[in-house]
């Protein structure tokens, strides 16, 4: 018995058995069961036969199913890029010296670490119809002179949940750039400012070039949160007006749970996965590109 | 500058700027964006103290509060399930938390440093796991989770929930595993220590940093998740926070904001609270998975 425990890979094994049976039974069993469940016209409470290809046709033929594609990309694209530009803005803020520096980045992170559902409460009632705050400011500047149906048009309320996505996003974006920004030497900056390198020089090509391999990870997380997001979705308008924020995510979820068409949602969501991949393997292949480049060897 | 500030690396070029540019550059961006990322909570805290009347008007100045009141705290914590939810939360919260730390560390240091045939790879897959979204898993794990019959039930969150946590923690503390140096274990070896007295009265001691981030990382992850409590939980009494006030305050097309605010700070507390605790922690925690 002790000698066996001596063994590394008995040990091993003992060691990843509870990790990996929760994981094999309700990650990679899941995950291969909803695909197989996508192939099925499974109801609840009623098992399902093959119907092969049949889930995917329907949905490619659903103006509905096709409108939440589009939504789900413009939402991810549009708000990555936005998360983007004002968390590495923001991170480049931070990273100044100032006063109460930690009291700062501590409270930029609370909207990513507060419950989304919850946070997702606020920005209803800020997007309020009858009530909104951000129109009676408005109002009150003499801007508009009626309040602003935020969620009951189709593109604002694509922009409101947008910008409440965004306002969730940044800090996680701001703070893990800060993390790459802290470890570029000072020294760089200060050769190439001796060599007359204006600041926006400075920040293009020392510190943009350093940071890439972090951009790339980050903005993969934030892409891959972004395309598969739920709650706000959920919560702040499920999926209306007319469909017009209806994310794959939450149409899945209205077919398979509230309508019963457990095949026909498991289809919806495996379509996601080929984007995810491909998000995935952009972000990797671009950095090994960049690490190559920066004088790395092959691996 | 101090001789301290110089050494700190982080401080950039920012002593060449002159003081009012500095105002415009970087505190005036910078107070815009707390204003704005912090605003929501503000107003989440003055709607939820904010009596009726004043709350369904548009007269008078809504930033402000003239008349306080505590009604939609009384309905909250008297007429509604929310301490349960706010039980079944914790619980869940906990259970889970604790369940993925213990599963984590075994496998973080079978992988990191038992190196048993194949560690590689698995090492690679959890990470792949870890980018693997609730909401492509949510439909099959219902199925399962019905079929095991533990569908609205604790256990359902309880046992779900480490699929995300597991591999964020597990590859949290690969990273923390890698940077205790190897001789400290290759002599208690040879003092004749076993594999599990090493991972327990060694290695764990020093990584203590590595499970506080891991820990709080994790319990606010599973505080905030909502997709699965949302699919496998029916009964109002079983609920969590976010769902619970998601779902059950909502009635037909009267909104109570003054109670659904109230819900939402209520529910947003304790991990506020937690986090502020263990900041820098939390940090490490989230930029360390990033930069792995």
């Amino acid at each position: 018995m002790n000698k066996l425990l001596d063994n590394r890979n008995f040990l091993g094994l003992v060691f990843m058995l509870p990790a990996a049976a929760l994981l094999l039974l309700f990650l990679t069993y899941p995950l291969g069961l909803g695909t197989w469940l996508g192939f099925t016209d499974t109801k609840i409470g009623r098992a399902g036969e093959w119907v092969g290809l049949e889930n995917f046709q329907y949905l490619f033929g659903d103006a509905v199913a096709r409108l939440a594609l589009f939504n789900t990309l413009f939402y991810t694209f549009v708000a990555s890029v936005i998360k983007f530009v004002l968390g590495l803005w923001l991170a480049i803020l931070l990273n100044q010296h100032l006063p109460f520096k930690s009291f700062f980045r501590a409270v930029v992170l609370l909207p990513f670490i507060v419950p989304t559902a919850l946070s997702a409460i606020a920005f209803w009632w800020i997007y309020d119809s009858q009530f909104s705050i951000i129109s009676w400011t408005l109002m009150k500047l003499g801007w508009i002179n009626q309040y602003i149906d935020f969620l009951g048009d189709p593109w604002l309320a694509r922009f409101s949940v947008i910008a409440a996505n965004v306002w969730r996003g940044v800090p996680f974006v701001a703070i893990s750039l800060l993390a790459g920004l802290q470890t570029i030497p000072v020294s760089l900056y200060e050769a190439a400012a001796l060599d007359g390198a204006s600041p926006w020089q400075r920040f293009y090509n020392v510190t943009l070039p350093l940071l890439t391999p972090i951009i790339a990870v980050v903005m993969t997380f934030s892409v891959l949160f972004t395309f598969t997001d739920f709650q706000l979705i959920y919560v702040i308008t499920r999926g209306g007006p007319l469909n017009a924020t209806h994310l794959m995510a939450t149409l899945s979820f209205q077919r398979a749970i509230s309508g019963g068409a457990l095949g026909e949602g498991a289809a919806l969501a495996t379509a996601m996965i080929p984007f995810l991949l491909a998000a995935i393997l952009f972000s990797y292949y671009g950095l090994q590109r960049r690490a190559w480049q920066q004088g790395a060897t092959d691996k | 500058m101090s001789a301290k500030d110089v050494n700190s690396e982080t401080q950039g070029m920012d002593f060449v700027t002159s003081v009012p540019r500095r105002v415009v550059t970087v505190y005036l961006p910078l107070c815009i964006f707390v204003f704005i990322l912090l605003f929501p909570f503000y107003w989440m805290a003055v709607t939820s103290i904010k009596p009726d009347a004043e709350l369904l008007t548009r007269e008078g100045n809504p930033f402000w509060v003239i008349n306080p009141t505590l009604t939609h705290f009384h309905k909250l914590l008297f007429e509604t399930a929310y301490p349960s939810w706010m039980w079944n939360t914790v619980i869940v919260s906990v259970v889970s938390t604790f369940a993925s730390l213990f599963a984590a560390v075994l496998a973080a240091y079978a992988i990191e440093r038992l190196r048993f045939t194949g560690s590689r790879p698995v090492g690679l897959s959890i990470f792949l796991a870890y980018l693997v979204p609730p909401s492509i898993l949510f439909i099959p794990l219902a199925y399962i989770v019905f079929n095991l019959g533990i569908f609205d039930t604790r256990w359902a969150l309880i046992l779900t929930y480490p699929t995300f946590l597991i591999p964020f923690c597990t590859w949290l503390l690969m990273g923390y595993f890698r940077s205790i140096p190897l001789e400290l274990e290759e002599c208690a070896l040879i003092d004749g220590a076993t594999r599990l007295q090493i991972l327990v009265k060694i290695v764990l001691p020093l990584a203590v940093p590595g499970l506080i981030s891991a820990g709080i990382f994790a319990f606010t992850l599973s505080w905030n998740e909502f997709i699965y409590a949302l699919t496998f939980i029916s009964s109002s009494e079983n609920k969590t926070v976010p769902v619970g006030v998601v779902t059950e305050l909502v009635e037909g097309d009267v909104y109570h904001w003054g109670a659904l605010m109230a819900g939402a700070l209520l529910g947003s507390i304790p991990v506020a609270v937690m986090y502020s605790f263990f900041v820098e922690y939390y940090v490490s925690g989230m930029t360390g998975a990033v930069k792995e």
